[in-house]
């Protein structure tokens, strides 16, 4: 038998570079990172060679870097290492994901390899811009993120660094820096990696405090057990509050009332009930209930739903809603934390208004307010932008004053509308209730579609008008509720509703020759 | 001022003989041609070489004290011509640009130079930008040097073989009276290296001396019967004299090995490229010892026949790797094979794909099927029969692919091209759409979403040009995108000139910000800036009327989107015929930031009063429908998820990095969309009667807040 053996590369040095590919966002410090990173590298007498290609990528696009470095090979003194300028999937010792979603990235371009890459990457998000435009929520899964991470990854490192930085006053590219030192991937101490940072001279003590958090994160994750994989964070909860009395006499009432109702629902009704209240007043409260009562509740899926959306019908947003919520002294200080106000800096803000005639009109009392909304003229006088600086007198005054308006609203055109329109929809959802309940908790849950102010708020009723005629229009169908379920899907993907109108005509063949 | 400051690296352009060089390439070639005697240097900024532009501007001391001319050209085109100065003198000159577009714009003065020909050494540095990350059509430079024979260097990706190749090119250049194309890849020219520098040379034919003595030969210029000598003198003097360089140099390289049956030979950029794939299947190692031999053409045009048939003979089968297409020396190899009768089988784009880049992925499988092919017994067992990559085809990670968003580049935060597409996307929605025209620049960023604006681009600053034909009775105008930069580079004539010339009705907006901001932010004509070298401050405006146009509209602040939009309307729609041109200015915020930053920590650290702008969304009034952003896209408005059991999308949410440049509460304002936008104004260091203004105005306001909230039924989250 002919037995071939592969000659062995006699001659040949074995020695390998240690390869790091850093996947960041053009703009955001991923250049930063891999400076020190070769700084470091030729500070212990290595070659190290780094290249990108940053081009218009640099303007917020995805970038990626790629370093390869190695130690002098003493029997070689005057030879200079033949280093690759890109990375070759499989083939990466260290993969930097500099926003969970770049490592992601990483990921599906092959880089990481289970073999041999170690993935460190910050878990905060930065958004793309298709995850923010949807209407709806378009946020990608992080999860599924983390769950190939940990198939694809060797070992797989993964924090908010963001936060991290945040709280130190440095940036991610430093705290990324630190996970690699913890990491210890790199044969170098923790004083190479602090004096390179030291050299660089921009920002050192920042840089240091964000660097040990990470270094210690990162040492810390990997002393646990390996099996031990890194989880996504769960998404935010909803914070529920307990349908409880508060001491006030009228709302205490109506707590006893709406404990009644099915215990499941007492979370969301507890929600809806305090928003309507803080909307309106304790009556207002009691018409919330009595809306909710007149549901069957034997299908608590129905309503929780109804006492939802029904709540989010009634607290529509209005110009007196609006000026309510934007003098109020909570908001004031919510405010100064956002804007990182110090108690020795002035505060002021400014507010973006622009009311058309049908919002001012809307809070007059009916009659009036359907003649003045015809009006060109006064049209013209109030359809402009306005700015207006609530933390002075005047602005807020006026503000104030509109929010007073609050106990005539009852009597205001826009509620004679606003209740209109919900009393068609609350009886519709009664109608199919009686035979078909999937449908009535899909056509309650299709208010979601309202939402926003001016066109889009208009726009969007559109949509749900339309989709309340599909309803009456499947109604008796089995798979009614599955499709208006798929309508609201739908309807949420895209702004201008053009994908709605595509499946509403897919409805409409559903009875074609029928 | 660029984006980019090497103050602190321009440096080491002062190191000398003995001593080391570390850093990115492109400060290795200017340091290269400091070395070389050069007299002049020019060019025009684009990725990859911007930096190369930036590196010389901050080096403008360095190169005078050695009496060394920079010039900032104002095109490619500009930047060939000035190599004109090397035809009849002595004199060394470099000049620097993007390719393949570069050469496009530059090629009439090259074609010129080349015919022609030159006395002193001319080099033309270009940035290949081919592959990922390239903002450009994907085409190869190496069909201009054939045509116009001129000669393309294209030496190993590293430091100190990219700063040999200039030293050498300068040499080639004045041994064939031929210009020579450095060509340098996108990748390379980022390359950190290290490299042994030698002295500084100044130039030993000063410039002066030209203008002061200046000489002519009627045989150097395009005229016949010059030009037909010079197509004679091209293929029978200069061609074989260049051979004769560069084959007397080595310009090009052998690598020796003992599997000398077979053998590979590459452009030299290709050659880390190649030994990595080697070194994977065991054949070659980190310090470039390789197994099979090597032969690198770090000048690929022209081809040194005798080079190739002495590499070739006795070989079964060459493998040549030739990155783009067509396959202009693999073409050229087979006829060099065949008149010398040499028998050795050649690969080349049977093995690797016709088009696109050279991965490391296509070359080790390329590399891998050749061996394979040839010198299977050569393999390692596990390069013989590779497996398949059992992890890519798991399903949690193909799943990835609908998971992970695309992320294109984009508009800055604060950047003030923004609101001019808001506007127009305003504009969309009352008039319905029209043909836009775009141009090159940040402001392409408009075709992505969420703006979605823009039909074509044709070329740095012919956006109005591409728009010419549209000039006929209709019922809508054309609008036609420009730049500032693509205006001065030539978008003045051939696009404005050229509207009022054929009385073009539509309707041309330029750009304004103030820098050449997509190349890096360097100073153009119509810069605000101070520069001490440079004559800014041109307005755009006074051009465009200088050359006739009469509806000129001036938007000093592009933030206000309701102006933008109510211009932008007023020029599509009124009765005026001929161009409508509309000037929109404001500072690209990169810049700006860069520019300011400084100023105001300064300032602070003197206790001087500073307002900090930034805006906000209240999340309780904001209903999750996203519309500001689908107007907007800045960077800093993004979404949030809420604690709110009533909602059901996230909230809009202004992050940390907002600059406060107002865009998101002008949308808000003009398309009307919500009232949940609050700008937030701190101010630092208040004056003492702001202060004690704003401390009654807030107790005022408190008692206020608190009378109405004792009235109201207060639930506890609302006093968290």
């Amino acid at each position: 038998m002919n037995v071939s053996v592969a000659p062995t590369s006699v001659g040949l040095s074995q020695a390998r570079p240690i390869s790091i590919a850093v996947l960041a966002m053009g703009g955001q410090g991923g250049g930063v990172l891999v400076d020190w990173i070769v700084a470091l590298a030729e500070h212990r007498g290595w070659f190290a060679q780094s290249t990108s290609v940053p081009g218009v990528a640099q303007r917020t696009g995805a970038t990626i870097y790629y370093i390869e470095m190695i130690a002098p090979d003493a029997s070689k003194p005057d030879r200079n290492p033949v280093l690759s300028l890109m990375p070759a999937p499989g083939k990466v010792d260290i993969v930097i994901g500099a926003e969970l979603m770049e490592a992601g990235r990483a990921i599906l371009r092959g880089l990481v390899s289970p073999d041999r890459t170690l993935l460190i990457g910050s878990s905060h998000r930065s958004l793309a811009m298709s995850e923010k435009t949807t209407p709806g929520d378009g946020t990608a899964d992080a999860s599924q993120v983390y769950e190939a991470a940990n198939v694809a990854a060797n070992r797989f490192i993964a924090f908010d660094m963001a936060e991290i930085a945040d709280a130190t006053g440095s940036v991610v590219s430093s705290v990324l820096f630190g996970a690699l030192a913890g990491s210890g991937a790199l044969p170098f101490a923790t004083e190479d990696f602090e004096t390179t940072i030291r050299a660089a001279g921009v920002g050192v003590d920042a840089s240091l405090r964000a660097f040990a958090v990470g270094r210690e994160r990162a040492t810390a994750t990997l002393k646990q057990d390996p099996k031990i994989k890194p989880t996504a964070k769960p998404p935010l909860a909803k914070r529920f509050p307990k349908l409880a009395p508060i001491g006030h006499a009228g709302y205490d009432a109506l707590v006893t009332r709406a404990r009644q109702l099915p215990a499941e629902a007492h979370g969301i009704v507890a929600a809806g009930l305090q928003r309507v209240v803080d909307y309106q007043d304790v009556a207002y409260g009691a018409e919330y209930l009595d809306r909710l009562e007149a549901m069957p509740h034997n299908a608590t899926g129905l309503l929780q739903a109804f006492a939802k959306y029904l709540a989010v019908a009634m607290a529509y947003d209005d110009v007196i809603r609006v000026a309510d919520l934007k003098t109020r002294a909570g908001r004031f200080d919510r405010v100064r934390r956002e804007a990182r106000a110090g108690d020795d800096q002035v505060l002021a803000i400014t507010e973006f208004f622009h009311p058309r005639i049908e919002e001012m009109a809307g809070m007059l009392p009916r009659r009036l307010g359907e003649r003045l909304e015809r009006s060109q003229r006064l049209a013209r006088l109030i359809d402009r932008g306005r700015k207006l600086r609530t933390t002075a007198p005047a602005a807020f005054l006026t503000l104030y004053c509109i929010a007073g308006l609050r106990r005539f609203r009852r009597g205001s055109l826009r509620h004679a509308r606003e209740m209109r329109h919900l009393e068609d929809w609350a009886q519709r959802i009664r109608k199919f209730a009686a035979h078909d309940l999937a449908l009535a908790t899909a056509v309650c849950e299709a208010r979601r579609l309202v939402a926003g102010y001016s066109d889009t708020h208009s726009r969007g009723e559109s949509k749900f008008d339309k989709v309340m005629l599909a309803s009456e229009r499947l109604a008796g169908r089995p798979d009614a509720a599955e499709w208006v379920q798929r309508l609201i899907k739908v309807a949420l993907k895209d702004a201008d509703g053009a994908e709605l109108d595509g499946a509403l005509r897919t409805v409409e063949t559903l009875f074609e020759g029928a | 001022m660029a984006e980019r400051s090497f103050a602190r690296e321009v440096e080491d352009l002062k190191l000398g003989a003995g001593q080391e060089f570390r850093g990115e390439g492109i400060l290795a070639i200017t340091k290269a041609l400091l070395e070389c005697g050069v007299s002049y240097v020019g060019g025009y900024q684009g990725a990859p070489i911007s930096h190369l532009m930036d590196v010389l501007s901050d080096a403008q001391d360095i190169l005078s004290d050695l009496g060394v001319h920079f010039e900032t050209s104002a095109s490619e085109a500009t930047a060939a011509a000035t190599l004109a100065a090397s035809v009849m003198y002595p004199i060394r000159g470099a000049v620097t640009f993007k390719a393949p577009v570069g050469i496009n714009v530059a090629s009439d003065a090259l074609a010129n130079l080349s015919s022609g020909g030159v006395t002193g050494g001319a080099l033309i540095i270009i940035g290949e930008d081919y592959g990922e990350g390239s903002s450009i059509m994907q085409e190869r430079s190496h069909a201009f040097a054939m045509k116009s024979q001129l000669w393309l260097v294209d030496p190993r990706p590293n430091v100190a073989s990219i700063v040999k190749a200039v030293h050498d090119s300068f040499e080639l250049s004045e041994a064939s009276n031929t210009p020579v194309m450095l060509e340098v890849r996108i990748r390379a020219c980022h390359v950190h290296g290290r490299f042994a520098t030698r002295d500084n040379v100044r130039p030993s034919f000063p410039l002066s001396r030209a203008l002061e003595q200046p000489s002519r030969d009627t045989n150097r210029i395009v005229l016949p019967p010059a030009s037909f000598m010079h197509e004679k003198e091209k293929i029978e003097q200069r061609w074989p004299a260049a051979v004769e360089f560069i084959h007397a140099r080595g310009m090009n390289e052998t690598f020796d090995g003992d599997i000398d049956d077979i053998g590979i030979i590459m452009q030299g950029g290709m050659y880390n490229g190649v030994i990595t794939a080697l070194r994977e299947a065991g054949l070659a190692d980190i310090w470039g010892e390789t197994r099979v031999p090597l032969y690198v053409m770090n000048v690929t045009y022209p081809i040194v026949d005798r080079e190739v048939i002495e590499f070739c003979r006795g070989k079964k089968a060459v493998l040549m790797v030739e990155e783009g297409q067509p396959e202009f020396i693999e073409q050229a190899l087979h006829k060099v094979l065949r008149n010398a009768d040499i028998p050795a089988k050649l690969h080349g784009k049977d093995l690797f794909p016709m088009a696109g880049e050279y991965t490391s992925q296509v070359m080790g499988a390329a590399i891998g099927a050749f061996i394979r092919r040839w010198r299977s017994d050569v393999l390692p067992d596990a390069a013989r029969a590779p497996n398949i990559d059992r992890v890519e085809v798991d399903d949690k990670i193909r799943a990835l692919a609908d998971v992970v968003p695309p992320r294109p580049p984009g508009f800055c935060t604060g950047c003030p091209e923004r609101p001019i597409f808001s506007a127009m996307k305003l504009v969309e929605k009352e008039l319905g759409p029209h043909h836009i025209a775009a141009d090159i620049g940040c402001h392409l960023f408009s075709i992505l979403p969420p703006f979605n604006i823009g039909a074509t681009t044709m070329g740095y600053g012919l956006g109005p040009a591409s728009a010419s034909a549209f000039n006929v009775p209709a019922a809508k105008r054309s609008i036609s995108m420009m730049g500032d930069g693509g205006f001065w580079h030539n978008g003045l004539t051939s696009g404005v000139g050229n509207a009022v010339f054929n009385q073009h009705d539509g309707v041309i907006v330029v750009v304004d910000n103030f820098y050449s901001a997509a190349t890096g932010g360097q100073d153009i004509p119509s810069s605000r800036a101070d520069n001490r070298s440079r004559s800014t401050k041109h307005p755009i405006v006074e051009a465009v009327k200088g050359v006739g146009a009469k509806w000129v509209r001036q938007i000093d602040h592009t933030y206000d989107v309701s102006h933008m939009r109510d211009t932008l309307r007023e020029a599509l729609t009124t009765k005026e015929k001929g161009p409508k041109i509309i000037v929109a200015s404001s500072e690209c915020m990169l810049n700006k930031q860069r520019r300011v930053k400084p100023l105001v920590a300064a300032a602070a650290k003197r206790g001087e009063r500073i307002v900090r702008e930034r805006f906000g969304v209240d999340e309780d009034t904001c209903s999750g429908d996203h519309a500001c952003i689908r107007l907007s896209g800045c960077p800093s408005l993004s979404v949030k998820p809420t604690t709110d059991p009533l909602k059901d999308n996230p909230v809009a949410a202004v992050d940390n990095t907002c600059v406060g440049c107002g865009h998101c509460g002008e949308v808000a304002d003009a398309a009307v969309l919500c009232p949940s936008f609050y700008r937030a104004d701190v101010v630092s260091n208040p004056t003492a009667f702001e202060a004690r203004l704003d401390r009654i105005w807030q107790r005022m306001i408190g008692a206020l807040q608190r009378w109405r909230a004792g009235r109201r039924v207060t639930f506890e989250q609302e006093a968290a």
